[in-house]
């Protein structure tokens, strides 16, 4: 279900780090040695073998990251992202796999299409890349797409992402495909008639403002629907992008009743407030959109007591002339990929909101278990999947920094405290 | 889980040049106004004479872009701005390079080559003001962005109830309608609050924005909520606006018959006034409208002083001379 290119495994040693894996339970300052891409010894003063030594002391090294959500654009944006720039964008970020979405031009709801992406990535990709595709033709919600082919044709999973799946009669259907398929179906939980029109958060900001509101229950109340669907055909699916404390309540109970249901949430819903739109700049509009304290703490709360598994940076890039536009003009999403680690271990880690080691857990295992991926691991013999962080040095985002195509990140001009050093994703060493 | 309150470093928003600009009331201190509303006396006394143009802004330009219909606003702005003896030009959307696709940043960066001191910028969204004041070294004055601001509205609203009732503190302003697409209310709250008056938002439920009361009013649903007002502010019932099938009321008619201002609703020498233009007999009875308590003619006259006194503002450094039209005038 992960397709990238083939090639070289590195050999490498990263000496004295503080070796964090929460899966494996393993936290001490050890040597690690990766023979030909897979991990062959951790442990005190391993021989080098001659391989390249990177000096690891003061710096954490983990299992590799793992985007379950990304907007590679291809096909139709290349001007905004390909699978090679999104790759190295990933790579940059600490990630050894990404999933992206299908909502492209045209969208990926063929086996045609599909198989051309995992054509290109396997010439393109610098870090592995699993691709979804549609649950309904063209993603206009009317008919199913031949979830089955896909599946055969390696389709990591199924979301009409961007849009939801409006017909309840629909969306039970795709979740009885799930049966055929065994791919999860992750759901954009939107009720379009009450978000019509929304630009912002529904609250006191957007009064102020006087944006059109797009209020929480809209959220809300489709993942309830979703998630009592899910219920009654006893089919998993997972929540993309949440932003509502209602629906971390809805989940976390749903979930305590047994329902097989996971989710994501994104950094900027972790790090920001729909205050941030008093800016007026492009750059906080994405949908869901930012929205009150009192959700933000839901999210916070939710990703450390594991209702929501997975951090997805949901990287949406746009290009320049889209976003310099008056914010009611302009398209929704922000990118994240190099940025993702840095914002959550300035915002979340380092004031004490959450563990390094949750963070750690819920942007690796957390999304890989979701998707049924293997979990990257610090163990001998697993293939060698790793980043090393350096959570003490201070950097600013700047546009001229970017490996993506695209700059529409909410965080230019910030100065973020922790640093991808080294990414090594399938083996082989694809950043520093 | 309570609170979170820790926010490191918090979102930085895009960095402002250091010029100042009118795009909302929020750019204002106080002091700011009073002294506006001061400068505008005084521009209003200078207007009582036989030559009425004054040599202050001479040799500034002035561009008036007006991307939405206006009648008084542009009006007044641009003849505020010849008043004061300054070069204007107004540029509509329909007929220029709008029409062909150019992009507001584009537009504005062509503006800007022609080294404008003031760009007045009236558009359909909100933020629009923002980007040209990215974009060009002018002044830029919001002239109605979306349903975000309306600042010199509010200030000629100020301007009116000042003059009308000797104070803006302690007056109670009901404002009625269609807040929730009304720039003009917006302004108009921020504005009260700031100089210290009372204001209560009157209105059906779908019409009044979820959290408004945040901004420091109060909200009733009932049309009775006027009845203690000062002054009962209508606003236009914004049919363009109101989306088919929105359903934000069943009916004009039923909104009429709820919450328009009619004769019977209104106490004697209770103020009325209406930003313009109006549906009468849908928000306000013609006979409302027509009464010697109605002060929307005083808002058009104070809609020229207040923008010139926007525009010499902006375009002048340091504390302004209450009485300063009088010595320019003979320059």
């Amino acid at each position: 279900m992960l397709y990238g290119k083939n090639g070289r495994k590195d050999d490498l040693v990263v000496r004295g780090a503080r070796v964090l894996d929460p899966v494996e339970g393993v936290d001490a300052v050890l040597d690690v040695r990766v023979d030909k891409g897979v991990i062959a010894g951790i442990g005190e003063g391993l021989d080098a073998n001659g391989h390249r030594v990177v000096e690891g002391a003061g710096l954490v090294l983990a299992p590799a990251f793992v985007d379950p959500h990304v907007h590679l654009r291809v096909p139709g944006g290349e001007d905004e992202e390909t699978i090679a720039s999104g790759t190295e964008a990933a790579a940059a970020g600490g990630y050894c796999a990404i999933l992206a979405m299908p909502n492209t031009d045209p969208v990926v709801d063929s086996a045609a299409v599909l198989g051309s992406l995992i054509e290109d990535a396997k010439t393109q990709a610098q870090v592995p890349v699993g691709f979804l595709a549609a649950i309904t033709r063209g993603q206009d919600g009317a008919e199913l797409t031949e979830m089955a082919e896909l599946a055969d044709q390696g389709a990591a999973g199924f979301t009409d992402d961007g849009r939801p799946v409006v017909a309840p009669a629909l969306m039970r259907r795709a979740l009885q495909y799930h049966g055929i398929t065994g791919r999860r179906l992750a759901l954009h939980c939107e009720e379009p008639t009450l978000s019509k029109g929304g630009q912002m958060h529904e609250g006191a900001v957007s009064a102020e403002l006087g944006f059109t509101g797009y209020p929480s229950v809209a959220e809300s109340l489709m993942v309830e629907r979703d998630l009592s669907l899910a219920a009654y055909e006893e089919a998993p699916l997972h929540l993309l992008h949440l932003s509502a404390r209602e629906s971390v309540d809805a989940l976390r109970a749903a979930q305590a009743k047994g329902v097989q249901a996971t989710a994501e949430v994104t950094p900027h819903h972790l790090c920001l407030t729909d205050d941030a739109v008093r800016s007026l700049d492009s750059n906080v509009k994405m949908n869901p959109p930012l929205r009150s304290a009192d959700d933000r703490a839901a999210l916070v709360e939710g990703l450390r007591d594991g209702t929501i598994g997975s951090v997805a940076t949901d990287h949406a890039p746009h290009a320049r002339h889209e976003k310099e536009v008056p914010f009611e003009a302009a398209p929704f999403g922000v990118t994240g990929l190099e940025t993702a680690f840095g914002a959550l271990y300035t915002h979340l880690v380092d004031p004490g909101l959450i563990p390094l080691e949750t963070l750690l857990e819920r942007m690796s295992a957390g999304p890989a278990r979701a998707y049924g991926l293997e979990p990257p691991r610090v163990a001998v013999g697993a293939q060698a999947n790793l980043v090393l962080l350096d959570t003490e040095a201070a950097w600013r985002v700047e546009e001229k920094g970017f490996r993506s195509r695209s700059a529409n990140s909410w965080l230019l001009g910030q100065t973020l405290r922790g640093q991808v050093r080294l990414t090594v994703a399938a083996g082989k060493v694809v950043h520093g | 889980m309570g609170e979170i309150h820790v926010m490191r470093e918090g979102y930085l928003p895009p960095k402002q040049p250091p010029r100042r600009h009118l795009i909302s009331i929020g750019d204002l201190e106080r002091e700011d106004v009073e002294r506006l509303l001061a400068t505008a006396k005084s521009f209003s006394r200078s207007l009582e004479r036989e030559v009425k143009k004054l040599p202050t802004l001479r040799g500034r330009t002035v561009v008036n872009v007006f991307y939405e219909s206006s009648t008084r606003t542009s009006s007044s702005f641009e003849l505020a701005a010849k008043r004061l003896s300054a070069d204007t030009m107004s540029i509509k959307a329909a007929g220029s390079s709008v029409d062909k696709g150019e992009s507001l940043k584009d537009t504005a960066l062509t503006l800007g080559a022609y080294d404008p001191d003031v760009i007045v910028i009236r558009h359909p969204q909100i933020g629009a003001p923002e980007l040209v004041a990215r974009y060009t070294d002018a002044h830029v004055v919001n002239a109605g962005d979306g349903k975000h601001q309306h600042p010199t509205q509010a200030l000629l609203d100020l301007y009116t109830i000042q003059d009308e009732l000797g104070r803006i503190e302690g007056v109670h302003v009901a404002i009625v309608g269609d807040v929730l697409h009304s720039r003009v209310a917006r302004s108009n709250v921020q504005a009260l609050a700031l100089m210290g008056a009372k204001v209560t938002l009157v209105g059906p439920p779908p019409l009044i924005p979820r959290g408004i009361e945040a901004m420091g009013c109060e909200v009733s649903h009932e049309i009775g909520a006027i009845a203690d007002a000062d002054v009962v502010y209508v606003l236009r019932m914004q049919r363009e606006r109101m989306a088919e099938g929105a359903n934000y009321v069943p009916s004009l008619r039923e909104y009429t018959e709820r919450w328009g201002v009619t004769p019977e609703r209104v106490r004697p020498g209770q103020k009325v006034m209406h930003p313009g233009p109006m549906n009468r007999g849908v928000e306000i009875d013609p006979r409302v409208a027509d009464a010697s308590e109605a002060l929307i003619e005083a808002q058009v006259r104070a809609g020229l002083v207040v923008r010139m006194a926007v525009l010499y503002d902006l375009l002048t450094t340091g504390p302004v001379p209450v009485e300063a039209a009088e010595p320019l005038e003979v320059a």
